[in-house]
């Protein structure tokens, strides 16, 4: 028995032992790969949630698509029991996302907490995410611990990060906590300082009962189970609860915390954080930011969540129309558990009925279309990924039409003619990059290239430089950030808020297969831009769509103006020379494969495109 | 099965000589009276020599540069397993012997021999049976030719694989052109009409126009039966890394295209049929043993990382087995002389899979597949139930690369050359075809007995 943690596993939690002043939540915000899940991996094995074993890597990362990828897509909670000073302690640890695409989830996150545990790599210094989270956490007024991690390895330099903290932060560097999540060392005055430093949350066991829904999940078996925060008062099993969003009436089947598991415990108190299923049978019943109360006591509702802005929207196909039922249940169920993906429904002639769907960025998107393909074994279609544009109507007739002057679009197979439209508006963000100094001249001709405004540059220390850009969304939301990447050799790192819009010429574009338009690649490109970036996919899926029994010209072509155009020339030969001695597994091996793919080929005339080339045009290649 | 026993040949390896192999009469083709039950009656024999004097640069396959000397263990080691997989198979007639590596002409004569009579020890072996030996034509090779004829082969298949010397050594073979040619010759004295010359074109630095001159120099000294093969880089040889590294260039698609198509011509112009995708024969000199590894046969494969597909009444099988022998000859050996065969890996095949092997391989052949050559392995679907209403199907008959008519599918002239792009097509297909048949069969008629699938 670990000496943290005075339950063993079987006893039942009496949560009412916990008043508000001995609870803690708080969340870890970190840049990517700066230790965030380790550290958590750390924290329940030290409280005693987990065991402590060799195999617990990134405990919190569930999803398959997490562990792959290496990243943290669901913000995941886990209660801790912590021994100080002679009390006991409920800590709640919230787990967020680390890239850029998900700061939704990490602002969710922060409302259910005081405080957060702010990650510095010892190594890495600042990033730009950790700008981002910094500010979102400060903006909430929340407790910020800075974390300095990974000082074990062997260029940590731990002084220089506590200096560029002072400096950007202006958080006091003899506040910061040297630790390395790995080897454990210092963790222990973590969780002191969570203690210590982070207020109780400010709820009342005498209040009516008062919960935030911070999250939600969808269980076959028991329909939705939702993350909340109590804010005031005590729920019990048996209760009947109302939705504040819904007006409808649920009775309470289970609650508990989650450790990281789901841990019965018949109760849930103020200030404590933990799950709920109560007969929620309908994925549009939890709706994430909704406040729950008990029936007879009604109470105003929490502010709730605004909802997520999407800014990469596209569509979404079934690869047969007989599979769209299917489709259609498997979007609903991931959006239960992603409420920031919007969701219309949408159809085209080519590709039948579908939806067009708003993701936080192209990560997001192909996270969600991971997602779908492995938990729910869907075969889809994207089509090429687009910002929200705006068009300023000029023709009285679809003001009329349309209700409203200015209209988004979010579909370029919508977008409306230069003669219908007074003035077209593109979104524009306000971009943070972090880089050491001898990055800056190849970083600012690659902003340059992005049509970027520079707006800002501070040294955070004698080597590393911070600068603000104003971009078009669109410039960015496909390939910028990898290409950052590469051009500084992984050192730069990337981040965006919203920045309005801005009036742009802009231009619908088509690209053509033999002739034949693909709707899926339809695309709004700035006119200074077209012909390089007409001429870039064409390159680029020439390079995605296998060789053919015949020569296929693909074109890119403004209105009735072919821009660009390369060839894909027939196959004269494709046979394999030898296939005897015997072994023909290979061979039927690599002939079965291709087979499984051509049923997966999408048709454009006569031309297989593999479906993932819709994507991949829209990638440049990593030189 | 006991007469059939009785009715096998001892054979001592001096007698196996032939001296009247005019012609391609030896065995004729079986196929079409061949029924289904000799499907699992007969077999041919492939057995693997797997060592090599050195590593030729763009070769992966199972060799291995030897050595301590251990001719006598392998040659044991091959008899052995011979033994066992024809007691397993209870095949009762071989019908064509193919000795390959490696290098087998490095293997001592009295090796072929011993096999040969291991095999007519437990199985019938034509005296006219096709028994053909891979030989590299170096001095040393060619002056062992006799006594392979001695031993039993009297079919040579030989290496030449260039007449430029530059190309031989980037090759890494170890012969000489003019070597090349004098072991033509003297396999050529020793089995008149049943020699075959290996040539890989899509060499480095090779033009069709190159190719073209080595062509014609070559048909003025070869026998009957040519192959042509492609060069095909393969990950971890030498001269895959030489062309990743820029050290070499090989020729484009579009050019090792020309060169095949030209080849085609060449060889049909001076009278060499076409029957397969790389193999060419005038006087009707086919190799017997390839032809019915594309007729979908049952083969049986000896030695270190040797393939065989056949099924095993002797273990109760009644599916046709995919068997891989264990790779590496030591491991090999050592499990040979513990269980009486070192296969690695088995797996069954099933109706679907058999038919998917039948249709790559036989579309591979000029006469591709006949209809009774496909009922033969599908007597419930024919060819045209299955290929006859896909519409891909469709868009290749019309565009004139592929033929489904009276007698069967196959590719045509064009089509030939662009088999690997059409063969998906008509997987899919297969397959859709044949799981909607099972579904039918079990809906309409779950009670009536099924009738049984050929193997």
């Amino acid at each position: 028995q670990h000496c943290f943690f005075p339950f063993s596993f079987k006893d039942a939690v009496d949560l009412s032992k916990f008043p508000a002043d001995r609870i803690r939540n708080f969340c870890i915000i970190a840049h990517i790969d700066h230790g965030k899940s380790t550290l958590a991996d750390r924290l329940l094995e030290m409280t005693g949630a987990i065991a402590k074993t060799e195999k617990n890597k990134q405990v919190l990362d569930k999803l398959q698509v997490e562990r792959e990828r290496g990243i943290t897509v669901k913000a995941q909670t886990a209660s801790l029991f912590y021994n100080h000073e002679g009390q006991q302690y409920l800590l709640n640890l919230i787990d967020t996302p680390g890239h850029v695409d998900f700061s939704y989830e990490v602002s969710r996150s922060i409302s259910a907490c005081q405080g957060v545990l702010l990650i510095v790599d010892a190594n890495q210094g600042i990033q730009a995410q950790t700008v981002a989270n910094f500010y979102l956490a400060f903006e909430a007024q929340l407790a910020i611990i800075p974390v300095i991690n990974k000082i074990d390895l062997k260029n940590a330099d731990p002084e220089r990060v506590e200096s560029q903290i002072e400096k950007v932060f202006d958080i006091p560097r003899e506040e910061c906590i040297r630790i390395s999540a790995k080897l454990g060392t210092n963790v222990e005055n973590v969780l002191q300082a969570v203690v210590d430093r982070i207020p109780p949350p400010e709820a009342s066991i005498d209040d009516p009962f008062k919960a935030l829904v911070f999250d939600s999940n969808f269980d076959h078996y028991r329909g939705v189970v939702a993350n909340i925060a109590v804010f005031g008062g005590r729920v019990k099993k048996g209760d009947r609860i109302v939705s504040a969003y819904l007006g409808k009436t649920y009775e309470v089947n289970e609650l508990g915390l989650l450790r990281p598991d789901e841990h019965s415990t018949g109760k849930l108190f103020a200030g404590q954080v933990g799950y709920i299923v109560a007969g929620m049978k309908d994925v549009k019943e939890a709706q994430i930011g909704d406040t729950l109360y008990l029936q007879e006591q009604p109470v105003e509702a929490l502010p709730g969540f605004k909802p997520a802005k999407a800014m990469v929207f596209a569509g979404m196909y079934p690869m047969d129309q007989s599979e769209y039922q299917g489709l259609r249940s498997a979007i609903e169920k991931l959006t239960l558990n992603d409420s920031s993906v919007t969701v219309q429904r949408d159809s085209s002639l080519a590709l039948g009925a579908g939806w067009r769907l708003g993701f936080l960025g192209l990560l997001h998107m192909e996270v969600f279309n991971q997602r779908l393909e492995q938990e729910y074994n869907a075969s889809v279609i994207v089509t090429a990924p687009t910002v929200p544009y705006k068009a300023v109507l000029s023709s009285a007739k679809l003001i009329k039409e349309h209700g409203s002057k200015e209209i988004t679009i979010v579909n370029p197979a919508q977008f409306p003619d230069r003669t219908v439209v007074s003035e077209y508006l593109e979104p524009m963000v306000l971009g943070t990059i972090l880089a050491p100094d001898s990055y800056t001249g190849k970083i600012m001709s690659l902003c340059l290239n992005r049509r970027a405004v520079q707006k800002n540059m501070l040294y955070i220390d004698d080597q590393r430089v911070m600068m603000k850009y104003l971009f078009p969304l669109n410039e960015v939301v496909v390939d910028f950030y990898d290409l950052l990447k590469s051009l500084s050799s992984g050192y730069a790192s990337f981040d965006y808020e919203n920045a309005g819009y801005q009036a742009a010429d802009l231009i619908k574009m088509d690209i053509l297969l033999n002739g034949r338009p693909v709707e899926e690649l339809i695309t709004i490109v700035h006119r200074d831009r077209a012909y390089s970036s007409g001429k870039a996919m064409c390159e680029r899926l020439k390079d995605s769509i296998p060789r053919q029994m015949f020569e296929i010209a693909v074109q890119a072509a403004i209105g009735s103006k072919v821009i660009a155009r390369e060839t894909i020339k027939a196959y004269k030969k494709n046979v394999l020379a030898k296939c005897y001695g015997g072994d023909i597994t290979r061979k039927m091996k690599l002939l079965k494969k291709q087979a499984e793919g051509k049923k997966k080929m999408r048709l454009i005339g006569s031309v297989e495109v593999p479906k993932d080339a819709f994507i991949n045009v829209l990638k440049r290649k990593q030189k | 099965m006991m007469s059939l026993r009785a009715a096998r040949r001892a054979l001592s390896p001096g007698v196996r000589r032939f001296s009247d192999t005019s012609g391609g009469e030896i065995v004729e083709d079986v196929s079409e009276r061949t029924g289904c039950a000799q499907l699992t009656t007969q077999a041919s024999l492939y057995v693997h020599w797997p060592y090599c004097l050195r590593r030729c640069s763009y070769c992966n396959f199972n060799k291995y540069i030897s050595r301590d000397n251990n001719d006598h263990m392998m040659t044991e080691c091959l008899q052995k397993e011979t033994e066992t997989l024809l007691q397993l198979s209870q095949v009762s007639c071989v019908t064509s012997v193919f000795f390959g590596g490696g290098t087998p002409s490095l293997a001592h004569p009295s090796t072929v021999a011993a096999v040969l009579e291991t095999v007519s020890g437990q199985a019938s072996l034509s005296e006219k049976a096709e028994v053909t030996l891979e030989v590299n034509p170096t001095p040393v090779g060619m002056s062992k030719l006799e006594d392979f004829c001695r031993a039993g082969v009297n079919r040579f298949s030989i290496g030449v694989q260039s007449l430029q010397d530059d190309d031989l050594k980037i090759l890494g073979r170890d012969h000489s052109s003019r070597q090349a040619l004098q072991t033509i010759e003297e396999a050529r004295r020793l089995c008149p009409g049943r020699v075959s010359v290996d040539v890989m074109f899509g060499r480095p630095k090779q033009s069709v126009e190159s190719w073209e001159n080595e062509l014609s120099k070559l048909l003025r000294v070869c026998d009957d039966h040519m192959s042509l093969y492609q060069l095909t880089l393969e990950r971890g040889t030498q001269l895959f890394k030489q062309v990743q590294g820029g050290e070499v260039t090989v020729p484009a698609e579009d050019v090792t295209a020309e060169m095949y198509q030209c080849a085609r011509r060449t060889l049909h112009q001076h009278g060499f049929l076409q029957y397969e995708v790389s193999n060419f024969a005038k006087h009707k000199a086919v190799s017997h043993h390839n032809m019915s590894y594309w007729k979908g046969r049952q083969y049986i494969g000896v030695g270190p990382g040797a393939h065989g597909r056949f099924v095993l009444p002797g273990e109760g099988g009644v599916a046709r087995e995919a068997r891989t022998q264990t790779l590496e000859p030591d491991v090999w050996m050592r499990e040979v002389q513990q269980r009486g065969h070192g296969t690695r890996r088995r797996i069954q095949l099933n109706h679907l899979e058999l038919l998917e092997e039948v249709l790559v391989m036989g579309m591979r052949m000029t006469e591709g597949i006949n209809h009774k050559h496909w009922e033969l392995f599908s007597p419930q679907l024919s060819l045209r139930e299955v290929f006859g209403r896909s519409t891909d199907v469709q868009e290749l008959l019309q565009s004139g690369r592929l033929i489904l008519d009276d007698r069967g599918l196959r590719c045509s002239w064009d089509g030939l050359a662009l088999l690997d792009s059409m063969l998906p097509a008509l997987l899919v297909e297969l397959e859709r075809q044949i799981s909607q048949r099972l579904q039918r069969d079990h809906h309409t008629d779950g009670q009536t007995k099924k009738t049984s699938n050929p193997r």
